[in-house]
């Protein structure tokens, strides 16, 4: 059953502020921008919504420096190197972009049309949505241990948001990157105590950041333990005490009544399983003639979306663009005919894309 | 033609035919068991954490500093944890034994 979610009853007015948009692009990686040069040449404005705080997605975020070798007519390029090509290949199109949000809600509007709250509470009103979520949102890497949830966001924390919070109290650190060791030494001369706990005696991180990391376990305003987290102690959701497991097979046990946590980023699913959607192993089933999902006006691209023969390809992505942009024009231009034209020789299509 | 013999995240095991020169990731993801392995292969995202046997840990090459520095990022570590898009199979690992760590790399 489709829209199930995605009803009339769950709607709640947002009169105010909303932004208007033909399209709108649940992921920005190279799938979710390129789409963006298929809608803009036929017309359709585009809003994208990104968790990360840049666009590129698994590309910017996974592996920016690593080469690709299977995108048409580039031998070899690298994640970062698409990002930025794509990017400029959409400038003409003007879209907006939204990130560090996710989608929370998605509710179908009497008038047709979808309208999209973030996180951030931005909200779009859009004719046509596309998902080009890839494998789903990067969400810090969160610690499997007994009760954590109660901790969270009250003493236990995956990023700094208010450094306010940490000032006089015995922090503990866990990480050994850049972010781990940033904040630990941001932080350290406003702390009562502050412990780094890192499995091996190894960052990876600036060298300078490791250095004075370094200085100041020597000088002994940090301690710095090798081991892994153990457990979490506290009331009602405050931090007493964290156990740390040694290197040595020892628990010890810290004095700590806030953590921050940085073990890198993981990829969850996120809001979009409540959508209503035909969700089967995280992936969600399209047509292949239009990509569109089992709810009419929400379209399903790049590795997301599954159908026969399915191959998880930028490329296949691309594809699936210029032919869910198609559909989408029909959705949101009822009653304009569409022409079918190359950007060779389009009088049209070299105005849109400002070479004319 | 060998096995290699995979404990999943419910304890039940499975013993799947493998390939030389797959990867052991490869080899799980082939068989429908729900190995994440996000980037691939890339050793960029730590999802295809495993626990491998304390036997067949010690036989195995240790790990890369590229492969060092991703486990670094998950919270919960064996001492035979590996990133098992890092291991690639070949004949001498015919019985390797290993268990899913959790999703999401654990």
């Amino acid at each position: 059953m489709s829209g199930d979610v995605v009803s009339i009853e769950n709607y709640t007015p947002q009169m105010k502020h909303s932004k208007e948009c033909d399209v709108a692009i649940v992921g920005a990686g190279p799938v979710g921008l390129f789409a963006v040069f298929q809608a803009g040449l036929l017309g359709l404005k585009c809003i994208l919504v990104d968790a990360l705080d840049r666009p590129g997605g698994q590309c910017a975020e996974l592996y920016p420096e690593k080469p690709i070798y299977d995108i048409p007519a580039y031998p070899v390029i690298s994640g970062q190197e698409l990002t930025d090509k794509l990017l400029e290949q959409i400038k003409p199109f003007d879209p907006e972009f939204l990130y560090s949000q996710q989608v929370a809600k998605l509710v179908k509007r009497t008038d047709g049309r979808f309208e999209l709250t973030t996180s951030q509470g931005a909200v779009i009103r859009a004719h046509t949505v596309f998902i080009a979520a890839g494998a789903g949102s990067f969400v810090p890497r969160k610690p499997k241990i007994a009760d954590i949830e109660a901790f969270e966001e009250t003493s236990f924390f995956y990023a700094v948001r208010n450094r306010e919070i940490f000032v006089d109290r015995n922090l503990v650190v866990f990480g050994g990157g850049d972010s781990a060791l940033d904040w630990t030494l941001d932080l350290l001369p406003d702390v009562n105590s502050i412990t780094l706990v890192h499995r091996r005696d190894k960052f990876r991180a600036s060298p300078a950041s490791v250095e004075a990391v370094r200085k100041a376990v020597a000088e002994d305003r940090l301690q710095l333990v090798f081991g892994q987290l153990d457990g979490l102690h506290g009331k009602s959701g405050n931090l007493e005490k964290i156990t740390v497991k040694t290197n040595e097979g020892r628990l010890e046990a810290i004095k700590a009544d806030r953590a921050l946590a940085f073990f890198g980023l993981n990829i969850e699913l996120g809001p979009i399983a409540k959508w209503g959607l035909n969700l089967d192993s995280k992936l969600i089933a399209v047509d292949t003639e239009k990509f569109e999902t089992s709810t009419p006006g929400i379209f399903a691209i790049g590795d997301i979306n599954w159908y026969p023969g399915k191959l998880k390809l930028i490329l296949s992505g691309f594809h699936e663009c210029a032919l869910a942009a198609q559909a989408a024009f029909k959705i949101a231009r009822p009653d304009e005919k569409l022409v079918f034209r190359y950007t060779t020789s389009s009088s049209d299509l070299h105005e849109k894309l400002g070479v004319a | 033609m060998g096995f290699i013999h995979v404990t999943d995240r419910q304890g039940t095991k499975h013993d799947l035919d493998a390939v030389e020169g797959w990867r052991v990731m490869e080899i799980i993801r082939e068989h429908g068991l729900p190995i994440e392995a996000v980037c691939g292969g890339a050793c960029e995202c730590a999802t295809c954490h495993v626990h491998v046997s304390p036997e067949w840990h010690e036989k195995l090459y240790p790990a890369r500093e590229e492969e060092e520095d991703m486990l670094d990022e998950l919270p919960v570590l064996s001492g035979t944890s590996r990133l098992s898009c890092q291991i690639i199979w070949s004949r001498e690992l015919d019985g390797l034994e290993l268990t899913l760590a959790d999703s999401g790399g654990g």
